[in-house]
């Protein structure tokens, strides 16, 4: 069946039939080619919103104080919460199982000047761990220590812009900056996925900017970094026993709103995923339904080039074609047909998303891929199909009797 | 297919020796092409025997037939039926490709017989580049190449004028002349008298059997 004299014959009926031979070809080239770049896009959307949401780290809570809104205990409503160094060292000391690090995190805006430059940044004082948080990258020199924390040291790390603005080209490690009218030494560069605004700012020690405001030991917000280990379940009940020893502490209604809010990444993360989760199935859909229409397609193409060649088979079968030569010469010549245009379409496919990269952004699609095994995959499952389309009417064609097929005009 | 049966041979009895060439007549509707087709194992009798070259035609399936027929069998049909995205060369070569005979074999022995209907320099040229008595001349190479007991004509010169139709007669009876047997079905007298015997049919019954004094073709060519 796979003699080279099979071969010959398939590609000069392929060669001399170049209508039917394009269309069954196109039909099934186009279907692969949307399959590919339907799955690339919604892998290049999928890619977009992890680069949204993945840039700091997951096991996570920003724990933020507010005003009350219920009298609770004998206090009166209104009451504005905040946090200060003992909560830090009593969250650390009633959740150690849980706990990786604890930071405070107190947010300025300040003027900083080098030389002749000079601008306001958004200036982060943090503990050392913070940077976990953050998924701070260090481009050069080194991030906050436990001693820069304990000596209140006025070193700051800058972010990879404030560099640029302040420094242009000039080396910034080493050297002293002006924030708010205190000299600080620049000890290291970092960078930070999250874009623009997290690299124009800078973190220094909580110690020191305590030190600078009269010595409070106020913090702003807290940040608690949970071990992975413990889950997700683990993290939703790390929430609500941390909730409630800081309402207890804090003396806040536990029905209270807004006296204080735990925002819980865990909790996000498993939302995000789920919406992920989402878009890949209905890019599935989507791509399953490309290529059952593609299946259809092929069929109606094979059923068709058998109906017009039913003639010419009744004339093969007179001269003494046999039917097995009869189905054999149909389905090698659509097999042969769907494989190849199939393959093409898929590898134009490949090309056009690798090409893309990350033109289409601006639409939400990141470097769109498809893993070859799934591109294949689909192939040959077009082509099983199309071979099948092709047989149930090339069966039928050799059945019937010579005589009827060349009366078939 | 199938649902309206029509009985339209009732009770057909000859033989034909080898090398005979004989001529079935009758008008239309007399049941000629539908004894050409059974005979051709195109078509199935209801009852009846058929024995070719001593092997008896009955139960085939369409493998079986389809062996037969290359083997045996060689067709000319009053539409030619060419494969039109085919040269003329490779339509004849066909029934030898079904016989899996090597390409090469293939080519030669379809020239020899392109050359005998004296086609060769067409050999190359799509039927419809053709007129119609070339093409019948490349289906009778075709019929030929397969080197069959009977060659089969039904209605072979319907198609065409009468010169044309004497050329192919003129052909078919040079062929006969080299001992192949040849069953001609035609409505017409003067093709039927070409043949060295003639079988009248009428209303699915042979109504005369009679040998002829053979006119030969190239007279009128």
């Amino acid at each position: 069946m796979f003699s080279r004299d099979n071969w010959k014959e398939i590609f000069e009926t392929i060669q001399k039939n170049k209508l039917r031979t394009f269309l069954s070809g196109f039909t099934v080239a186009l279907g692969i080619l949307i399959f590919v770049v339907l799955f690339g896009f919604g892998n290049g959307l999928i890619n977009t919103f992890d680069e949204f949401f993945s840039d700091d780290a997951t096991n996570t809570f920003f724990i933020f104080p507010g005003r009350t809104s219920m009298p609770y205990k004998g206090y009166k409503s209104n009451r504005q919460i905040e946090f200060d160094n003992s909560d830090l060292a009593d969250i650390k000391k009633n959740f150690a199982m849980f706990t990786q690090y604890v930071s405070p995190r107190i947010d300025r805006n300040k003027l900083v000047k080098y030389k002749n430059e000079s601008n306001n940044y958004d200036t982060r004082a943090v503990s050392s761990a913070y940077q976990f948080a953050e998924k701070t990258i260090m481009m050069k020199g080194r991030y906050l220590n436990r001693e820069d924390i304990k000596n209140k040291t006025k070193y700051v790390v800058i972010g990879r812009l404030v560099e640029q603005d302040l420094f242009g080209a000039e080396e910034s490690v080493g050297k002293y900056i002006d924030v708010a009218g205190s000299v600080f030494k620049v000890i290291g560069v970092f960078q930070d996925d999250a874009g623009d605004d997290e690299e124009r700012r800078m973190y220094l020690p909580y110690t020191t900017r305590q030190l600078i405001e009269k010595n409070t030991d106020k913090i702003n917000q807290i940040v608690v970094g949970f071990k992975p280990e413990i889950g997700y379940a683990g993290a939703m009940a790390f929430d609500a026993s941390l909730d409630k020893f800081l309402r207890d502490k804090k003396y806040i209604s536990p029905k209270d709103q807004n006296g204080i809010y735990i925002r819980n990444v865990a909790d996000q993360l498993k939302q995000n995923q789920q919406f992920a989760g989402v878009l890949q199935m209905i890019v599935g859909l989507v791509a399953f339904g490309t290529i059952i229409a593609g299946i259809i397609g092929i069929s109606n193409i094979m059923v068709f080039v058998v109906k017009e060649r039913t003639k010419e088979l009744g004339i093969r079968k007179a001269i003494g074609a046999t039917p097995k030569a009869i189905i054999g010469t149909i389905l090698l010549e659509s097999v042969f047909i769907t494989t190849i245009s199939g393959l093409g379409g898929m590898l134009v496919g490949i090309a056009i998303l690798s090409s893309l990269g990350e033109k289409l952004k601006d639409y939400f699609i990141t470097n769109p891929y498809i893993n070859l095994g799934a591109a294949i995959f689909a192939t040959a499952v077009l082509i099983i199909f199309g071979a099948l389309a092709g047989y149930i009417p090339a069966r039928r064609a050799a059945r019937i009797k010579p005589i009827v097929a060349l009366r078939d005009d | 297919m199938g649902s309206n049966s029509l009985h339209v041979l009732k009770g057909i009895n000859f033989t034909a020796e080898s090398g005979e060439l004989v001529a079935i007549m009758g008008s239309s509707g007399s049941g000629k092409s539908t004894l050409l087709n059974i005979l051709g194992m195109l078509d199935e009798a209801d009852s009846g025997e058929y024995t070719l070259d001593g092997v008896p035609i009955k139960n085939l399936n369409e493998t079986k037939a389809a062996k037969y027929r290359n083997k045996f069998l060689g067709f000319v049909f009053q539409s030619f039926n060419l494969i039109n995205y085919k040269s003329a060369l490779e339509n004849v070569a066909l029934p030898l490709y079904y016989q899996r005979i090597p390409r090469k074999e293939r080519q030669e022995r379809a020239m020899k017989y392109l050359e005998q209907v004296g086609l060769k320099e067409w050999a190359t040229h799509l039927p419809n580049e053709l007129s119609g008595g070339q093409k019948q001349r490349v289906a009778i190479a075709r019929a030929m190449a397969a080197e069959p007991k009977v060659l089969l004509a039904d209605e072979p010169t319907g198609a065409l004028d009468s010169t044309t139709s004497y050329e192919v007669m003129d052909l078919l009876q040079k062929i006969n002349d080299l001992g192949n047997t040849i069953l001609v079905v035609t409505h017409e007298n003067d093709i039927a008298h070409m043949c060295k015997r003639i079988i009248y049919l009428k209303d699915g019954v042979i109504v005369k059997d009679e040998k002829v004094k053979q006119v030969r073709a190239s007279e009128y060519v």
